[in-house]
């Protein structure tokens, strides 16, 4: 069942992404305007034909610079457009094509661009540091608390409900690598294997190195346009379906966290706006976000595309292997492609659109694919994003 | 068209030290005040809603899904069941710990295993890597070791940790 909402039909028609590497020489602006211009040549378009620029980028610390949203602007192309910056932590790169999504659907613009950018690696000595911010002032900071700890104790307690061992989590990252070496822009490919991840530094148990994806800099973008332009420029445009975004609140320690479920209602949202009423048997691809191994699961039960505690088992038997029922993360994902927050956000939603587009390349999925999701989450285990897209 | 970094290349890129002095006197607020005032007499005070009877730990002036204020204070006890604990090699710098800390969330008492939200604190927990690695530590009901009271400040520090009774 379609919700009664009357809005445009919205298209993707071009995407570009730099490579994801760790230190690049490029600024910031350098690394938004390659993924821009890449975005509009696919397109078919130019500058002067986008009306509206969005641009997504996660905290100011990891640049290095203060207000990115306007630092980034001529890199993206946003100089004297209605240009906005939006930002939900992780989430923000699949909340950087939403918003791209409703500025074309509610009329407002014709064409946009959208674009994200991150540089995690000039932190010094590192990143990690940056974070320690983020936390209650009052409740939480004192305690020293470093970012992995929150997902450490999210990740225990959910193997703890589920009886899922570190094992079963591990396959994770040992496929998710694996996809990435078809990956042209990947920084982390490779071929590795359940005990290269078991033998890594532990970092917070039961997280441990390669449980965790790298340091990264990168930017992506892509372009929306209204329904009849896509046509005019494309015989092959992949329609965004349905959108969903939704916050939990911050107190993470007093809610369960063996299950997301501000991600459920995220996804009930973007399900409903889709017409979708059996996840499982209606996607064909998906990217869920997986800057952790473990998340790639919690996030299918989340999606609805497995029970509670089911995903492990069947990730096991293949079933999102790149071969398998629903391919999940073909590019690699976080874990395989790289992390610099808001970038690789988007880049998985330009991942299912190069899938859903028959352009992927050699990241492919073997089965002919008509509907997509991916997803984003971030903050204090709070914050979810998702959209699906038909070709 | 991109390039790499290497670590020994960084001290010719151009970089900023500098430390700024970002120094924040937060306040505490409304309810969070009480709290720490409570912690101080070794109380762990929280606030309830009128309207669904949430109970809110650390304490809130305002129920987040009626919106309406919270009524009163009720003190929850110093006893509850960890929910989850790691334990922690690095630092907030990401410096390498000799030994590990271990933290965790602790659902407090009264409060039931069936609730998906219930008054709750993220704190250190007194026990041992392998009870964590064991996941031994899961459903233990621990109570909070106090500091000596002429030692508290109306900090969450107050609590030295949670340990198993």
């Amino acid at each position: 069942m379609r919700t009664n909402l009357k809005f445009r039909r919205v298209a993707a028609i071009g995407a570009g992404l730099t490579e994801f590497r760790r230190r690049t020489l490029e600024t910031p602006q350098e690394l938004a305007w390659e993924a821009s211009r890449k975005a509009l040549d696919e397109a078919g378009l130019e500058l002067r034909d986008i009306d509206c620029v969005v641009i997504g980028s996660a905290p100011d610390a990891f640049d290095g610079v203060h207000m990115k949203g306007e630092y980034l602007s001529h890199g993206s192309g946003g100089i004297r457009k209605p240009t906005s910056r939006v930002y939900v932590g992780g989430a923000t790169g699949v909340m950087t094509a939403i918003s791209g999504w409703y500025h074309v659907a509610s009329g407002l613009c014709k064409n946009v661009l959208a674009v994200a950018e991150e540089k995690m690696s000039p932190g010094r000595p590192h990143p990690q540091a940056v974070f320690r911010y983020i936390w209650d002032p009052i409740t939480e900071k004192p305690l020293n608390p470093n970012l992995i700890w929150i997902f450490a104790m999210e990740m225990h307690r959910y193997m703890y409900v589920n009886k899922v061992s570190k094992e079963e989590i591990a396959l994770v990252s040992v496929k998710n690598k694996r996809n990435a070496i078809n990956n042209p822009y990947a920084q982390l490919g490779g071929q590795i294997t359940v005990d290269d991840v078991l033998k890594s530094e532990v970092l917070v148990w039961p997280v441990q190195l390669l449980d965790v994806s790298p340091v990264s800099d990168g930017a992506a973008a892509m372009v929306f346009v209204e329904g009849d332009i896509a046509r005019r420029y494309t015989d092959t445009p992949v329609w965004i379906e349905g959108v969903g975004w939704t916050l939990d609140n911050t107190s993470w320690p007093d809610r369960e966290l063996a299950y997301p479920r501000y991600l459920e209602n995220a996804a009930r949202m973007a399900y409903t706006m889709a017409g979708i009423e059996r996840p499982q048997k209606e996607i064909d691809v998906i990217e869920p976000y997986d800057p952790f191994d473990y998340k790639e699961l919690h996030h299918i039960e989340g999606l609805l595309l497995a029970k509670r505690g089911e995903a492990p088992l069947l990730l096991k038997e293949g079933f999102f292997d790149v071969d398998g029922d629903i391919p999940s993360s073909p590019s690699g994902g976080l874990l395989g492609v790289g992390n610099p927050i808001a970038a690789a956000g988007l880049m998985k939603v330009i991942s299912i659109y190069w899938q859903l587009k028959g352009t992927a390349g050699k990241m492919q999925v073997k089965r002919p694919v008509h509907t997509g999701l991916a997803q984003a989450w971030g903050d204090l285990m709070q914050a979810s994003t998702v959209i699906i897209m038909r070709n | 068209m991109v390039h790499s970094l290497k670590e020994g290349e960084i001290k010719q890129h151009p970089v900023v030290e500098y430390k700024p002095e970002a120094k924040y006197s937060y306040t505490a607020g409304q309810a969070l005040s009480q709290f720490l005032l409570g912690l101080k007499k070794g109380k762990i005070l929280g606030r309830k809603c009128p309207k669904c009877g949430r109970v809110y730990v650390p304490p809130r002036m305002y129920c987040e899904d009626c919106f309406y204020p919270t009524s009163k204070w009720v003190e929850v006890k110093d006893e509850g069941i960890v929910m989850t604990a790691v334990a922690s090699f690095i630092s907030w710098t990401r410096d390498r710990l000799e030994e590990p800390e271990i933290v965790g969330t602790i659902r407090l008492l009264p409060s039931s295993a069936k609730d998906y939200v219930y008054p709750g604190l993220f704190h250190r927990i007194c026990c041992s890597f392998d009870d964590v690695k064991s996941m031994n530590i899961f459903g233990k009901r621990v109570k909070a070791k106090w500091k000596p009271e002429n030692e508290r400040e109306g900090s969450i520090n107050d609590i030295e940790c949670f340990e198993v009774i």
